[in-house]
């Protein structure tokens, strides 16, 4: 199945105009144009999309209208009749989440002393970590400083970060690939065996460190291997479903759920962090997402629940190119390494309407505007899309360049009859990242004594928008830190009785702001079966 | 929409053709757990296998990725016992020669190629095994980079050698002889640790928004991206 007919007349336009393209310079946009595109087009603008919190912390904030249902939920367990006094496992650090940060947490914890269970919805590394294509950010060339790194990434925020956040950010950066290069981890290298780097949109410096393709996977493979190579128990397929206070208020532990028996286990832990990562599978404003399976949000509903603030998650990023064409690709992510290698985005007439280097939200807008004002290219499914023109990569490359570069992208169009190192790829946004997330300090502290947040479930370090590259550095920044951090405070022990008190008033709100049918959250698996089916499940 | 036969553990569903077989297991009405992870062809974690009518030959594919055919008879292998090595790359002498005594049953290779056969990444399994038994980590490292682990290589080996993790092995020793030699990220690394930067970003960080916006706008952006 390559491109049907009809997308041939628009590909033609595109290799037509490729020559005078090729080399030219899009101008970027003024600090004003920028603002004005993004009222004028970016999802989170829409009013309609969101609405405001009638329970917890954030109460009369406005979010996303898909996580309100959640964050306004029910408990899976009866607080009134769950057990306390039966503990299934003890700990001095439950890790929830297995995923980048939640390996990289627990490695710490365990390198600090203590005893550490990892326990994890999926299996461990299913996570949006695995899928990560483009690069880790770090300011390692000499050109480049943690300076320049801060300015970008508050600039790409809109000024919203946490300066603290940031601060960590760019200082702890260049300690990470050192990590990993020490782990392991087989970096793209120049001849001269120092690192290769690209500029993805937003930074201002050559500062991105890949692994081909695949720079999630060959760093998660990497540390999924070292986690099993300690001492460190990992339980797969248990998804958390709340977590536990003692009557000191101090986070204590967590109740699990086993998917593969279906039983409730009590874990007391010194303490918990959180590495759950985000919403996309929640599938905000409808749109497709790049994200695995399991990013349903389960963190920031048990942490709200728990009475953790949250910060910035009405800011929800959508990455500008997502895959359009074929179907069974909608929403996967091509990463922006692409532009960064001089991939054009051309509408429908053959014409560039953004430099591609602008940063995520920016990028995105524009499309949303080429399609709704008539520039898009229809596919036989109805959906709309740009061209991202990659055949340029070996045009300015040279021949070869795309396949060996971007191998993973590559064979995944071949399954569907498409090359893209001689035909364009159609793509449209898609629902890539939550940019805020469990308010938390440098160390991955919540408000909550004993319970720690590290990678995409946290907010704050990106401000409202976050650039390409700083989510990977972001998980093994925060995952290193808050792992230490709880390793030291587990030290001093949570010995007070075990309460589910906090979920008790949590019912109470919800009666009391007229709630009658809370949804059950966390969601833990999106519901995908088809109509047709649940018709016939009803007798 | 013309519909194809599958058959999902040998029960037959009627499935829309272009489904591919993870959507195809949702719209029969399976609400998956195991076998499901980032549904875009980058974990491994949606192996399939399967037969079609009338060939002989065991198939294999990402559930995630690979559109159902008429006559398709198939089951998932979300998981799959292998043999994985413990060890320390810190304390490990020779990582070369540790290779022996870490996975010994290396040397039992039949050179069968069911394993090159079954990799839904189309991966040489067989001759980057063969590039370990000769000890060459740059080879292995190159032959095996785009291994998912979904560990049906293991699954077919008679020698029963787990080839996923032998490469996994392979590649960390490699990319770790890589930084001791060039230790690239150090000279930055070391630079943070001695707090040359400290000052300079304690700035930033107290500084307002305006004049942070002024410093964005005016900085100089980088010509060459790669």
């Amino acid at each position: 199945m390559s491109y049907p007919e009809n997308l041939r007349d628009s590909i033609d336009r595109v290799k037509a105009s490729r020559q005078a393209r090729l080399g030219a310079e899009f101008p970027r946009l003024t600090p004003e144009e920028k603002t004005a595109l993004l009222a004028a087009f970016h999802p989170d603008y829409r009013a309609e999309s969101k609405r405001e919190l009638r329970v917890g912390p954030n109460r009369g904030e406005r979010v996303p209208q898909e996580l309100a249902d959640l964050l306004e939920g029910k408990s899976w367990i009866d607080p009134d009749r769950f057990r306390l006094d039966r503990v299934d496992y003890e700990t001095d650090v439950l890790v929830v989440g297995g995923g980048g940060a939640g390996c990289t947490a627990a490695l710490l914890a365990w390198e600090h002393g203590a005893r550490v269970l990892l326990a994890t919805k999926l299996r461990l590394g299913d996570s949006n970590t695995i899928m990560a294509e483009g690069g880790i950010a770090a300011a390692t060339e000499p050109e480049d400083s943690p300076m320049l790194h801060y300015l970008d990434t508050v600039g790409g925020g809109r000024y919203e970060n946490v300066p603290e956040l940031v601060e960590a950010l760019v200082l702890d950066a260049p300690l990470v690939v050192e990590w990993l290069e020490n782990l392991g981890v087989v970096f793209d290298r120049r001849p001269d065996g120092s690192i290769l780097t690209h500029a993805p949109g937003g930074h201002c410096r050559r500062r991105s460190h890949s692994c081909k393709d695949l720079t999630g996977l060959e760093i998660m493979r990497v540390l999924r291997d070292e986690v099993r190579n300690k001492d460190i128990e990992v339980m797969e397929f248990c998804a958390v479903v709340e977590l536990l206070l003692d009557e000191n208020g101090n986070c204590a532990g967590a109740v699990l759920y086993n998917f593969d028996n279906q039983e409730y286990l009590l874990v007391r832990a010194g303490a918990v962090i959180l590495t759950t990562g985000g919403m996309g599978r929640l599938h905000i404003n409808e749109f497709p997402t790049s994200n695995h399976y399991g990013a349903t949000a389960d963190g920031l509903v048990v942490a709200y629940r728990a009475g953790a603030p949250l910060l910035y998650v009405d800011a929800v990023q959508y990455h500008p190119t997502g895959v359009a064409w074929p179907d069974q690709m909608l929403g996967y992510l091509i990463t922006e390494a692409l532009r960064a290698h001089g991939a054009h985005l051309v509408n429908a007439r053959g014409e560039r309407f953004i430099n591609e280097l602008e940063t995520r939200d920016a990028v995105a807008s524009a499309i949303i505007r080429e399609c709704r004002e008539g520039r898009g290219v229809r596919t036989p499914t109805g959906t709309e899309g740009v061209w991202l023109d990659t055949p340029m990569i070996d045009l300015i490359g040279g021949q070869g360049k795309m396949t060996r570069q971007f191998t993973g992208i590559c064979k995944r169009f071949e399954r569907y009859g498409i090359d893209v190192s001689s035909d364009p790829i159609l793509v449209y946004p898609t629902q890539h990242y939550q940019n805020g997330g469990v308010k938390h300090d440098p160390q991955g502290k919540t408000a909550i004594p004993g319970l720690f947040v590290a990678g995409e479930v946290g907010g704050g370090v990106h401000g409202r928008n976050r650039l390409g590259a700083n989510s990977l550095v972001d998980i093994f920044v925060f995952g290193r830190r808050a792992g230490a951090a709880a390793a030291l405070d587990a030290r001093d022990g949570r010995s007070g009785k075990l309460t589910l008190e906090h979920v008790r008033r949590f019912h109470r709100e919800l009666q009391k702001a007229g709630i009658r049918e809370p949804v059950t959250s966390p969601l833990l698996i999106p519901d995908y079966l088809s109509a047709g089916h649940k018709a016939r499940q009803h007798v | 929409m013309s519909r194809v036969n599958i058959f999902i553990m040998g029960k037959r569903y009627e499935i829309p053709e272009g489904y591919t077989i993870m959507r195809a297991f949702e719209y029969a009405g399976y609400r998956l757990i195991r076998g499901c992870g980032c549904r875009a062809g980058a974990c491994g974690a949606c192996a399939v296998v399967y037969r079609t009518a009338g060939d002989y030959r065991l198939k294999s594919g990402l559930a995630c990725q690979t559109p159902v055919e008429e006559g398709m008879n198939l089951t998932q292998v979300p998981f799959f016992p292998a043999q994985k090595a413990v060890y320390d790359l810190n304390r490990i002498a020779d990582p070369v020669a540790e290779f022996c005594r870490l996975y010994p049953e290396l040397s039992r290779c039949l050179g069968c190629n069911v394993c090159t056969k079954i990799c839904p990444q189309g991966l040489d399994v067989m001759y980057y095994i063969a590039a370990a038994q000769r000890k060459d980590l740059a080879l292995t490292t190159e032959l095996s980079f785009d291994c998912l682990m979904c560990g049906l290589c293991a699954a077919r080996c008679p020698a029963e050698i787990a080839q996923f993790n032998v490469a996994m092995y392979a590649r960390r020793v490699y990319g770790k002889e890589l930084a001791k030699k060039y230790s690239y990220a150090r000279r930055r690394a070391d630079e943070i640790r001695r707090g040359v930067y400290n000052d300079e970003v304690r700035r930033l960080k107290e500084m307002d928004r305006q004049s942070l916006k002024e410093l964005y706008d005016r900085r100089d952006i980088v010509k060459a991206k790669y």
